[in-house]
């Protein structure tokens, strides 16, 4: 048993506001093994996204404070190397995906544009140059990589001319740039369309097993977690509550709160009925 | 006494695509040819994407849009019957998809509820007790009525939504995606809400959504809205195992599932590959559309 790709252990983090402290991640652990696909689910306030944020070195520090634990990536822990080290890995060893393809592209550039902003820098980080015209037939690479049938076109495209559904592609696409091993999904899909989603999904999942990449899905909807992920962390006000295969959680959650999360998921095959079930308290 | 709660003929509405000049050159279908009845106390749900005209329908009912032909019915009368106006407000009122906008954040939750009453001409008197008795309704406290928007959370401020909605004790509600910015756990309790409160008072729902699980379990009846036509409609139980249409079965084929049963519904397509659909596949699909128009119309037993 090799030593996973990420790893989180024993992370609290409180944040401070007004002069109030609130604890909102209580000891997490999460691992995540190279080329595998780990979902991290929770409803809103849950700390997702503040575990995520953690992870990438994004948490605004003050008001944020990580009190206790580490966070291993590849074997080196991100919180204690050097801030220059850790700009290297992040945005190249690890990429992040984000959730909102209407406001993570800047409106008044290209996707050409942004996308060899993107790589430029990338490089840099990596002390790997690069000249203009490489940067461009990269782009346009990675564009047909996600599957876009003109990447010429949409290269030159701005955001605005782009559906929602194309530019989470392009999101996905800029993820790819640097050839990352950890791809952190941020509930991808969940401004789109169902059918939009679905393809969105399918191409992650494509692509994540295709190059052996290793996938951190964090989504509060239950059916993503089960289409694209094979192992599963349960989050609940701040503490992972549960965590297994997703096969197994899903047929037999052994936490409280898993089961009632999965329970307020209404079935396709219906057979649910809303109401009458007593007044609450 | 039976009859339909709503019916809608025909509707038709078009919007003009006018370019940088102000010239019309073109128009975009948002509503074709549709016709659905409601009977009432029954629940039927409108199913489709963003573009395929389900609020525009929403709007036209609400007497927010006029529509360019066609003829909506609500208890028989006609609503673009200028006279009843008023009392077509009465009879229809609609919930939201985002509580945290349809809610005027300088209102306290008392004044929202209290806008229709005084918008209806009801009486001052009495009104304290009516706004905590419709707070009661949607099974919030009384002293809600002297908070404000940013102090509750989002199935708070959907149900105080719905306390408004009801206030003018109306006969038909329209459901716009009323869940879809709400949490699972969340979302269960304001469908058990709304699914009591449609009992006990005898409502008749329109519901509005693109999530088809939910649909599933909440309507008896649904339509599937695709670029202005509804290409399959019916029962839920007989559209969601049989589905006719090509798009109900992209539609169905996509949705995300937790369980090997759901799974088993989902039609064994491929999902459209890689690709945006093109105007043509678009164009494709609403000739298909047009041929195989409503297979099964919405049956109107008990």
């Amino acid at each position: 048993m090799s030593f996973p790709l990420l790893k989180v252990r024993d992370l609290s983090v409180e944040f401070t506001t007004y002069g109030q402290t609130q604890q909102v991640l209580r000891n997490v652990n999460i691992e995540v093994p190279a080329r595998s696909q780990v979902a991290l689910v929770g409803e809103s306030g849950s700390g997702k996204t503040v575990t995520m944020k953690a992870i990438m070195g994004l948490l605004r520090q003050p008001p944020a404070r990580i009190t206790k634990g580490e966070i291993f990536y590849d074997g080196a822990d991100l919180l204690t190397m050097p801030a220059k080290e850790r700009l290297r890995l992040r945005g190249t060893a690890m990429s992040m995906v984000f959730q909102d393809p209407m406001s993570s592209l800047n409106p008044v550039f290209t996707i050409a544009d942004q996308m060899g902003t993107i790589l430029k820098y990338a490089d840099r980080r990596l002390g790997r140059g690069r000249s203009k015209k490489e940067r461009t037939a990269r782009v346009h690479e990675v564009l047909s990589q996600v599957r876009m049938r003109d990447p010429e076109r949409i290269a030159r495209a701005y955001p605005i001319e782009l559906s929602g559904g194309m530019r989470q592609r392009v999101l996905i696409a800029m993820a790819l740039l640097s050839e990352p091993d950890l791809l952190i999904a941020d509930e991808p899909g969940t401004a789109l369309d169902v059918t939009t989603q679905a393809q969105i999904l399918k191409l992650l999942k494509d692509l994540v097993e295709a190059r052996g990449l290793a996938l951190l899905m964090i989504t509060h909807n239950l059916g993503v977690v089960r289409e694209t992920s094979n192992y599963v962390y349960v989050m609940n006000k701040g503490v992972i509550v549960e965590h297994g295969e997703t096969a197994q959680i899903f047929d037999a959650p052994k936490d409280d709160y898993t089961r009632s999360l999965i329970d307020a998921v209404p079935r396709l095959t219906g057979g649910r009925r809303f109401g009458q079930q007593g007044v609450p308290a | 006494m039976s009859g339909p709660m709503l019916e809608i003929r025909n509707l038709c509405k078009a919007f003009p695509i006018r370019n940088a000049f102000g010239r019309r050159t073109g128009e975009v279908r948002a509503v074709d040819n549709v016709s659905f009845s409601i009977d009432k106390g029954k629940v039927y749900g409108l199913a489709g994407e963003s573009g395929s005209g389900k609020s525009t329908i929403a709007r036209i009912i609400m007497g927010l849009e006029r529509p360019d032909s066609g003829d909506i019915l609500i208890d028989g009368r006609s609503i673009t019957d200028s006279a009843s106006g008023h009392v077509h407000g009465r009879q229809v009122q609609m919930v939201f998809q985002n509580p945290g906008s349809s809610l005027n954040p300088r209102r306290t939750v008392g004044q929202s509820v209290a806008v229709p009453l005084d918008a209806h001409g009801y009486p001052r008197a009495g009104r304290q007790k009516r706004i905590e008795a419709l707070l009661d309704m949607v099974q919030l406290p009384a002293n809600f009525a002297q908070r404000y928007p940013h102090e509750l959370s989002g199935g708070q401020k959907q149900r105080v939504a719905i306390a408004r909605a009801l206030a003018v004790e109306p006969k038909l509600l329209v459901l716009d995606e009323p869940t879809s910015a709400l949490d699972v756990s969340v979302q269960a309790k304001v469908m058990d809400l709304l699914a009591d409160l449609g009992r006990e008072m005898d409502l008749t729902y329109l519901f509005i959504s693109h999530d088809l699980s939910l649909m599933r379990n909440f309507a008896s009846d649904v339509g599937v809205l695709y670029r202005g036509v509804i290409v399959e409609s019916g029962t839920s139980d007989a559209v969601f195992e049989h589905p006719a249409h090509d798009y109900t079965r992209l539609l169905l084929a996509s949705v995300p599932v937790i369980s090997k049963e759901e799974e088993a519904l989902r039609p064994c397509i491929p999902l459209i590959d890689g690709e945006i659909p093109t105007p043509e596949m678009l164009i494709a699909l609403r000739q298909q559309a047009v041929k195989q128009t409503i297979t099964n119309e919405v049956q109107t037993d008990d």
